[in-house]
């Protein structure tokens, strides 16, 4: 019953399916809130895959102190991703399929810098698009889910900076405000889009033509 | 104030090379800082999307919930301050942390008073802080432990009081896309103190880790948007606590910083 609730919010805005492979083999995420849920689907898919990979066979003489982190971040991922398939149930976009070569699960570094990357993907990505929603039912979600990204990032960066400020850096807070620099997923005023970084991720790409 | 006037400058230059399209909407009523940031994002195209528009908050209530969230910045500023002040108290080599997280709390004091006031509100004048709780805490400033539980305290409360507010700020696009920008800075300071305390950086269940409970009352959820999101994936219920950051209205943050004000 509880499952019907969810979708029956989405029903409000829902026109059309969404989400099928396009000519061309990439998947448009949709328009408004279903593209924005969908993007955030096709995120959290890319990170569950991501930490999964790590949690499989950890990189080279990882204490237990960052195998437990990684093993957290990668379940809250997986409960991000399994929600958002729940809450867009037939108008969730297909499951993607990843390209993680680029990625040398047994280094550290690589690791440890792959995962910043895609928190740091995930808070501009929530903080940019959420005042899009059109429902407010809909923000709950990226308000509920883009702290415990911040709170992923922030240890990443730890572990790769300890002692530092990078936690809360200059490279992804505005030191003058103390704001988040946040982009919409096609906006690429910070360089390469949102859309572009998801997509190094993925062999079976995806487009947001009807979002911002 | 000369990087205020550089920063204006810049965004002015922004603006024009940009042809930013709400250009006069923003400069009707909001702080430098916020158009500086605000100049990534079109809005315009936001309002084009919007044919269920949200009734947007009064001006009114906008500047009550920036006063509100410019009383506890004005909490975790004055906090920082005095600790950063008191020789001896910060271990040497977290320093760096506390001075990142310090500048951040003075920036956003700064912003918000900025914004009200372009807003035609009055700023809250800052309250006098007791950071000792009428006594409960007279150690504050001489046990680093201390110190840290507060500042771990204060930062996951300021997690949740931005969190709370972000639906009451929905139609008000820029100051909801400001709070939102100043909520996740607030969750990355939270992680990173609950690091140098020991933990890994998320809230497991409501766990107050020997701070104050009622801070973390009801992070113990799982239902999400009507779905109970334990029984949509494999992973534990501990972990579905930890995935969702939930909110805490007016009241009961205020009632945690009482307290701390004199």
């Amino acid at each position: 019953m509880t499952l019907a609730g969810g979708s029956l919010i989405l029903g409000l805005t829902a026109c059309r399916k969404e989400g099928q492979p396009g000519s061309g083999g990439v998947t448009d995420v949709g328009s408004a809130d279903i593209g924005i849920l969908n993007l955030a689907y096709a995120l959290e898919q890319i990170g569950a895959a991501f930490y999964i990979k790590a949690n499989a066979a950890y990189y080279n003489n990882a204490p237990l102190s960052e195998k437990r982190v990684l093993f957290d971040i990668m379940h809250h991922e997986m409960a991000h991703r399994d929600f958002l398939k729940a809450l867009l149930g037939s108008n969730a976009i297909r499951e993607l399929q990843f390209d993680f070569s680029f990625v040398d699960f047994t280094s550290r570094d690589s690791v440890l810098k792959t995962g910043k990357l895609l928190e740091d993907t995930d808070v501009t990505f929530y903080n940019g698009i959420a005042p899009f929603l059109q429902s407010t039912d809909h923000l709950k979600i990226p308000t509920k889910i883009v702290s415990v990204e911040a709170r992923h990032s922030a240890a990443l960066r730890d572990l790769l900076y300890p002692k530092s400020a990078e936690f809360a850096g200059d490279d992804i807070v505005d030191p003058l405000t103390g704001l988040e620099f946040s982009f919409t997923p096609n906006s690429t005023a910070n360089g390469q889009s949102i859309v572009a970084t998801i997509n190094t991720f993925l062999l079976t790409k995806i487009s947001a033509l009807q979002l911002p | 104030m000369k990087a205020l006037k550089i920063f204006e400058e810049a965004y002015e230059k922004e603006v024009i090379e940009k042809n930013f399209s709400r250009r006069e909407a923003l400069t009707r009523g909001l702080g430098l800082g916020l158009k500086t940031a605000l100049a990534a994002v079109p809005f315009g195209l936001l309002d084009a999307l919007e044919n269920k528009a949200q009734a947007a908050p009064s001006t009114p209530d906008i500047i009550k919930i920036l006063n509100y969230a410019l009383t506890l910045e004005y909490l975790e500023d004055t906090f920082y301050k005095q600790g950063l002040a008191t020789p001896g108290l910060i271990a040497a080599g977290d320093m760096n942390i506390f001075m990142q997280i310090s500048k951040h709390e003075t920036a956003h004091v700064a912003l918000l008073i900025t914004t009200i006031t372009a807003l035609g509100g009055t700023p809250a004048a800052p309250p006098t802080f007791d950071f000792t709780a009428g006594g409960k805490f007279p150690d504050v400033f001489t046990s680093y432990q201390r110190f840290m539980g507060l500042s771990a305290a204060f930062e996951d409360l300021g997690v949740r009081a931005y969190k709370g507010q972000m639906l009451n700020l929905a139609g008000a696009k820029e100051v909801l896309y400001a709070a939102l920008n100043i909520h996740s800075v607030e969750a990355r300071h939270a992680a990173e103190v609950r690091r140098l305390r020991g933990s890994k950086g998320w809230i497991n269940f409501a766990e107050a880790d020997g701070l104050p409970g009622f801070i973390y009352d009801g992070e113990e959820n799982v239902v999400q948007l009507g779905i109970d999101v334990t029984k949509v994936t494999t992973v534990s219920y501990g972990a579905v606590t930890q995935a969702f950051d939930e909110p805490l209205s007016m009241p009961p943050v205020m009632q945690v910083v009482g307290p701390f004000i004199q």
